[in-house]
């Protein structure tokens, strides 16, 4: 087959060049160590079976003997490698200090990590590796200098490759750095944004949900300084004996001014049910004694009845009715929220892994969904209906009691709940070990 | 509305509910505790029930249950009934229509 053979000859000719080129390559690198060409990938000179790197460089028909001649030298070759890399001991010699030193101070080491760079690496491996093979089998004296330069080859490519997994973790750890600030900055946006109401509503704040909570937390800081300053004057006007005129002025004011919070927890109500429930908007200790979302007008009865005396025969028994049926309300509306949850409890909880089909269970899991959104929608009534409850328990109070003891029955029940504020504050700020 | 009327008028204390109506279960609680003994009528357990709803809607109960009646007399929602029992009117209306002596 003299076209096969004509092949063969332009090939390994091709072959003899590139080896002679190559091999006065070899004898001038290893005497100078330092030689950014000497960047190789790791996979080219490999245990097993080696894969010939320039196999697609290579014209398509080649002869099949000429082949595994090449199979044969190269595996001999990695062989070669194999042992002489253990062999290689980091005992301070100048070899293995050059080839780390060259990794860690060169920059270009990073730059062998290209893909292209990789292909042309391994392009001069295939060479690099035939040459080795030539130079095997011909000079002694080559030959320590060539397991010199296989030494640092090995040594270069650990050097390149620990290179390129440092430069790795460090371009992940810039990342998530960076992912970490702009989570920060939006944090620091948000908490802007609620600072203005932090500085009012004190501790509350961490604890707001959506615009309806934020909404009525500033509306009961605002509603709180109003009282305060409506107390004050009660208070002054108390003191220095205002007329009853005077006095039930200043009071139709403050009983106005609690049909205004009831109002804007009727909004809140329908904005957020579940933050008025869970009390956040009051102080801890507040909390403490929260009913329905707000206070019990039972207890506060309770504790004015001492503090108003002296009642009238009529106005004892009056006062006693209204505790009483304030309690009786309160005790029917507490049955009421019972049953809600029992019943939110066994919607929630009724099985649906029974042996229908699929879709029987969407549809009855949605079902069920939906009937518990229609139960959890009834609580903003009853939140309507303690504060009824409340106003109407204020209302007739002062109903009952003439002008200077409704004045004095506001004021006591404002004291009450500021110093439960109070309270509250100590417990924020008390020392911790 | 007739039969609302009847109903009411067959005992001194009526209730109209609906069986998954938590705040008529409050309301009821409420005339049981005061020892009034209600005529309780579930609307969804009620032919009738749909026509009977509209009905109390239209005399001003808004959310239509719990309707309460004193005396066959149209009192009306959670809200009145509250509003009464804390004034002391509720008791008064219940011994007058003889739901309860004391």
């Amino acid at each position: 087959m003299p076209e096969a053979s004509r092949v063969d000859s332009f090939c390994l000719s091709d072959f003899d060049q590139s080896i002679g080129n190559h091999l006065e390559n070899a004898v001038e690198l290893s005497g100078n160590p330092v030689n950014n060409s000497l960047k190789v990938s790791s996979q080219t000179i490999s245990p097993g079976p080696v894969h010939l790197g320039t196999s697609d460089r290579l014209p398509i028909s080649v002869d099949r003997s000429s082949f595994m001649y090449l199979e044969d030298r190269l595996s001999l070759l990695a062989q070669k490698v194999q042992s002489t890399n253990h062999i290689i001991i980091p005992s301070g010699d100048t070899e293995n200090q050059e080839g780390s030193a060259m990794a860690d101070a060169s920059p270009r080491t990073d730059i062998s990590t290209d893909a292209d760079t990789d292909d042309k690496n391994q392009r001069f491996d295939g060479s690099q590796s035939l040459a080795a093979v030539a130079s095997d089998s011909s000079d002694r004296s080559k030959d320590k200098t060539d397991q010199k330069t296989l030494r640092r080859l090995a040594q270069n490519r650990e050097a390149a490759r620990k290179s390129r997994l440092r430069k790795k973790a460090y371009v992940q750890q810039l990342e998530s750095s960076r992912l970490k600030l702009t989570q920060l900055e939006q944090e620091l946006q948000r908490a802007r944004q609620q600072g203005i109401f932090i500085s009012s509503s004190g501790d509350q704040a961490h604890s707001m949900s959506g615009n309806g909570a934020m909404q009525f937390d500033v509306e009961y800081a605002r509603w709180l300084e109003e009282q305060n300053r409506q107390i004050n004057e009660l208070r002054a006007a108390v003191n220095s004996h205002a007329s009853d005129t005077e006095l039930r002025m200043i009071i139709d004011g403050i009983l106005a001014h609690y049909d205004d919070i009831f109002r804007l927890k009727g909004v809140a109500a329908k904005a957020d049910v579940f933050h008025l429930l869970s009390g956040m908007w009051k102080t801890p200790a507040e909390r403490c004694f929260l009913w329905l979302g707000g206070f019990r007008s039972s207890e506060l009865l309770k504790l004015l009845v001492n503090q108003l005396e002296p009642l009238t025969e009529q106005q004892l028994v009056g006062i006693t009715n209204l505790q009483q049926s304030s309690q009786q309300a309160e005790d029917a509306l507490s049955q009421g929220m019972e049953a809600l949850q029992q019943s939110l409890a066994e919607t929630l909880s009724s099985g649906s892994l029974g042996s229908s089909g699929s879709s029987g269970n969407v549809a009855n899991y949605m079902g069920q969904m939906a009937m518990a959104m229609g139960k959890l929608g009834t609580l903003e009534g009853f939140i309507r209906q303690a504060d009824n409850l409340r106003q109407q328990t204020l209302q007739q109070m002062h109903r009952i009691l003439t002008t200077r003891q409704s004045a004095r029955a506001l004021l006591a029940i404002h004291d009450y709940f500021s110093r439960l504020r109070a309270l509250s504050s100590l417990w924020l700020a008390r020392p911790r070990d | 509305m007739d039969r609302v009327k009847d109903l009411a008028s067959k005992k001194a204390a009526v209730i109209f509910t609906k069986s998954s109506c938590c705040m008529c279960h409050s309301i009821t609680q409420l005339f049981y505790e005061l020892g009034a003994s209600p005529a309780v009528h579930e609307l969804d357990n009620d032919p009738y029930g749909r026509q009977m709803e509209w009905a109390l809607r239209s005399l001003g109960c808004n959310p239509s249950v719990p309707a309460v009646f004193i005396g066959g007399k149209f009192v009306g929602s959670s809200k009145d009934v509250i509003s009464l029992h804390v004034d002391g009117s509720l008791k008064q209306l219940l011994m007058d229509a003889k739901a309860i002596w004391f």
